[in-house]
């Protein structure tokens, strides 16, 4: 309960701080783009309603999930036939690097012409960025499968898609969920850019929205329900991790001990 | 019931081309325990992998029970020296030694029956629920002898298992082979390169020479079945042989045919 209690001191120490620092420094200002913390966090509740979260929280959050989605599941099935074929590697080894180096934002008005400017632009848009470093990633994990453990499951006639399943993706996860992390940034900045564009709801439209407005608190509001929905989504990624690659927190804990 | 006949591995690439083995002829009888022994780097787990199918052969041939082996028969069972690599860390130790059965597609029942047995025979019944890693490493090279076990293969491949473990965990662990050897008649090829092991272990031990790999020389160990690390160790018989072994690889390393040494009689 002590060690819980002085944890959980840790964790909320340095946020408090900034908020304070925020708090005090902002508190006597009369600048218009520097409005008092104080003056914020009371527009807050009367920005973010109950409907204003359906029609503009929600549409963001379904865009992110769909785009992160496609691109979690085409990185890591295209990475996997990649990583596991030297051939097919050697041909779009070349061709991802120079993909992966163009900026995904200057992709938008390219992806608007053919996608329209609805939600499939969004997703489009989220998925083409977020799937590099997940593409990426699974490809070295998937080329890295021990030489032991691959003659094992050779041995026992572990082959086809129990060894895909069994040892080539769990033994690549690590490297996997690393792309995944990476990912799912990327789509949060990609979610919001994308809705600057020719968008009628989103975040990123609501916070454009109130800059152009002059509703400037309103404005900071905005940014910091994306910075909370950026701290949550990666709670909840950080949750599904330690379930995932317990063994692998767990194995690399104990050749630490063993060293 | 396991026959290798004129086997040649070279390996090429990049400009190199190196004669891991040259000519290896020689036969495992069923139910038999053969130690096969030579110097560091002679091709000893080249040779294993090709009997266990993972290598094709340059040249030559392997037979198990008369039919050639192209690829991993259901009827062998490999245990690999680097356990910590060959366990899966992903795994429970129930799961790891299950996952082959699943791949023979046998019944649920059958699997779990043919786990409990495999744990209790290494005395590992209580670790069916624990991860490799949280394990020594004695005890994970039995997890991976209880998988080999729970296969029910025919013949048994271990390469240098006991390598990498300390001397009293590796003294125990070849007594648990002596014994799983003589409780469940398997036949068993076991690689090594520890002198003493193979003529404490092995029926037979065939002693390898320096690479490109020949056989150097055959000995039968003539040593009693009821074999313990006190008694047998200290044996006058077991020193002769040892040291027979001992010489026929100096002279290998040399390169040189077989020394004279009148105590054992080579087959």
């Amino acid at each position: 309960m002590r060690r819980f209690l002085l944890r959980l001191v840790f964790v909320v120490a340095l946020p408090v701080v900034l908020l304070a620092v925020w708090w005090l420094a902002s508190d006597d200002s009369t600048d218009v783009y520097w409005p008092p913390l104080r003056t914020i966090l009371k527009t807050f509740p009367d920005v973010w309603t109950a409907e204003r979260l359906r029609t503009d929280a929600f549409p963001s959050v379904l865009r992110l999930a769909a785009g992160y989605a496609t691109a979690a599941v085409t990185g890591v099935a295209l990475g996997t036939v990649i990583g596991s074929h030297r051939r097919v590697r050697a041909v779009c080894e070349p061709v991802m690097e120079f993909l992966r180096a163009v900026p995904p934002p200057v992709l938008i008005p390219v992806i608007m012409l053919f996608a329209g400017i609805g939600d499939t632009m969004k997703v489009v848009v989220i998925a083409s960025g977020c799937v590099w470093p997940i593409l990426l990633n699974t490809v070295e994990g998937v080329r890295a499968v021990d030489s032991v453990m691959a003659d094992t499951a050779r041995s026992y006639g572990i082959t086809g898609a129990a060894r895909l399943r069994h040892v080539v993706l769990r033994s690549a996860s690590p490297q996997i969920f690393a792309g995944l992390r990476q990912g799912l940034s990327i789509g949060i900045i990609l979610m919001v850019i994308s809705e600057m564009f020719a968008a009628s709801s989103g975040l990123g439209f609501t916070v454009v929205q109130f800059q152009r407005g002059f509703a400037i608190p309103d404005m900071w509001t905005g940014i910091l329900v994306l910075g909370l929905l950026g701290f949550l989504l990666s709670v909840l990624f950080q949750l599904v991790e330690r379930r995932v690659l317990g063994w692998y927190h767990g194995l690399r804990a104990s050749t630490r001990r063993s060293r | 019931m396991l026959d290798v006949r004129g086997l040649k591995k070279v390996y090429e690439g990049s400009g190199r081309r190196v004669e891991a083995v040259r000519d290896l002829t020689f036969t495992v009888g069923a139910g038999e325990l053969v130690c096969l022994v030579g110097p560091s780097g002679c091709g000893k787990t080249t040779l294993l992998k090709c009997v266990g199918g993972l290598l094709a052969p340059t040249a030559g041939e392997v037979l198990l029970e008369g039919r050639q082996v192209t690829g991993p028969p259901p009827a062998m069972a490999f245990v690999f020296q680097e356990y910590g690599r060959s366990l899966f860390p992903w795994m429970r130790v129930r799961e790891n030694v299950e996952l082959p059965l699943k791949q023979k597609n046998l019944a649920k029942d059958r699997r779990r029956e043919l786990v409990a047995d495999a744990l209790r025979s290494v005395d590992l019944a209580d670790a069916a629920g624990a991860y490799p890693w949280q394990l020594s490493g004695g005890m994970q090279q039995r997890v991976a002898i209880a998988r080999a076990l729970a296969y029910e293969p025919r013949v048994l491949l271990m390469d240098e298992p006991f390598a990498a473990v300390d001397a009293q965990t590796r003294a125990d662990l070849e007594d648990l082979v002596r014994r799983l050897w003589r409780e469940r008649a398997i036949t068993i090829l076991f690689v090594t390169h520890d002198i003493d092991e193979a003529v404490y272990l092995g029926e037979r031990v065939v002693v390898l020479s320096a690479s490109p790999t020949v056989v150097q020389e055959q000995l039968k160990v003539d040593l009693p079945d009821e074999r313990d690390q006190l008694h047998t160790r200290v044996a006058p018989r077991f020193a002769e042989l040892r040291t027979h072994v001992y010489e026929q690889i100096q002279a290998a390393k040399r390169g040189g045919g077989t020394t004279k040494s009148d105590a054992p009689q080579p087959l």
